[in-house]
């Protein structure tokens, strides 16, 4: 049985955080790099409830495919949210 | 108001899904659920559905990984739909972008030297680590979605550090074509071989050994070369765009 740890707790509420950042910052970047951010912990977490193929997956794809294609974005337009 | 209405509907979304948090089935995966039907003679197991495919995956495919099991042997068929959207996809990005495209427009500043050597050292290790993820799916964790994606990781990479770089757009073309069509021949041959679409037509071999379990690591290696080439498309067009 999966033991929800102290580790775990963290985890969650750094998710949390890093999401609501996302969606409250003005600085796309800042944006986009907290959403890495959350993907990269959520991936973490998959690892902890023992699904490593998940895993894999969403480290390589939404803390680095997606990451990129948002910067590419903010490159060809604006870095500040008006 | 606006706002309101947001709080609403957030607060029923969120009611909704803690509601499901109570209908999820036992940790304990061997009580409840349906019963395992086999497709082929169209008999009922004792047992119910995850129970029959962690207790007898290895005897009906040979693969250790259950998941990579699941994937492309039990589920065959929805892996090649699968592969077909994420072509769609591409098509369609590749289609509604490349108008847009212009190679070597103004000029692209450089990036720093440690980002450019550091890449330079690194890119192989990367796109090792992709091609043993979908060379052992049947083995270990992984397979063809997350080695093609850690592949086209270590292409974005490349972009990154030199702004030049750039895809051979026949080249990956060539690649996408060569894999989706290894992917549907291999079912076919299952059509001629054995009973029916996408079924396994190989011996099992040593059940844990790197050739093992049949048609498994082909399909996979086809679906690693296919989602690679397409992810790498994508970002390649993206960057290309101007304003």
């Amino acid at each position: 049985m999966i033991e929800f740890t102290i580790i775990s707790w963290i985890m969650a509420l750094l998710v949390v955080a890093a999401a609501l950042y996302a969606i409250e910052t003005k600085d796309l970047m800042s944006a986009a790099i907290a959403a890495g951010v959350a993907s990269l912990v959520v991936s973490i977490m998959f690892l902890i409830l023992q699904a490593p193929d998940v895993a894999i997956t969403e480290a390589s794809i939404g803390a680095g495919l997606t990451m990129a294609i948002f910067v590419y974005a903010i490159g060809k337009t604006g870095r500040w949210e008006k | 108001m606006r706002k309101v209405a947001a709080a609403v509907i957030a607060a029923l979304f969120f009611a909704m899904l803690m509601s499901t948090l109570y209908q999820l089935p036992s940790a304990d995966y061997t009580e409840g659920g349906y019963n395992y039907r086999n497709p082929i003679n169209g008999s009922y197991a004792d047992e119910n559905v995850p129970s029959h495919y962690i207790a007898d995956t290895k005897d009906e495919t040979g693969a250790t990984n259950v998941v990579t099991a699941i994937v492309v042997e039990y589920r065959g068929f929805d892996t090649l739909g699968e592969v077909t959207v994420l072509f769609t996809a591409a098509t369609g990005v590749a289609f509604l972008l490349r108008k847009m495209k212009v190679r070597s427009g103004k000029k692209k500043t450089e990036a720093n030297l440690i980002l450019r050597e550091g890449s330079k050292l690194v890119l192989p290790f990367i796109l090792l680590a992709g091609a043993y993820i979908f060379i052992h799916g049947h083995l270990t964790p992984g397979g063809g979605f997350p080695g093609g994606s850690v592949i086209a990781s270590g292409f974005l990479l490349m972009m990154l550090a030199y702004p030049k770089f750039f895809m051979k757009e026949r080249a990956v073309s060539v690649t996408e074509s060569l894999a989706g069509i290894t992917f549907a021949s291999i079912g076919l041959l299952g059509l001629v071989f054995a009973t029916s679409f996408l079924q396994n037509f190989l011996p099992f071999g040593h059940v844990g050994y790197l050739v093992s379990a049949g048609i498994i690591p082909l399909i996979y290696i086809a679906v690693g070369f296919k989602v690679g080439s397409e992810l790498s498309s994508i970002i390649d067009v993206m960057k290309e765009v101007q304003k």
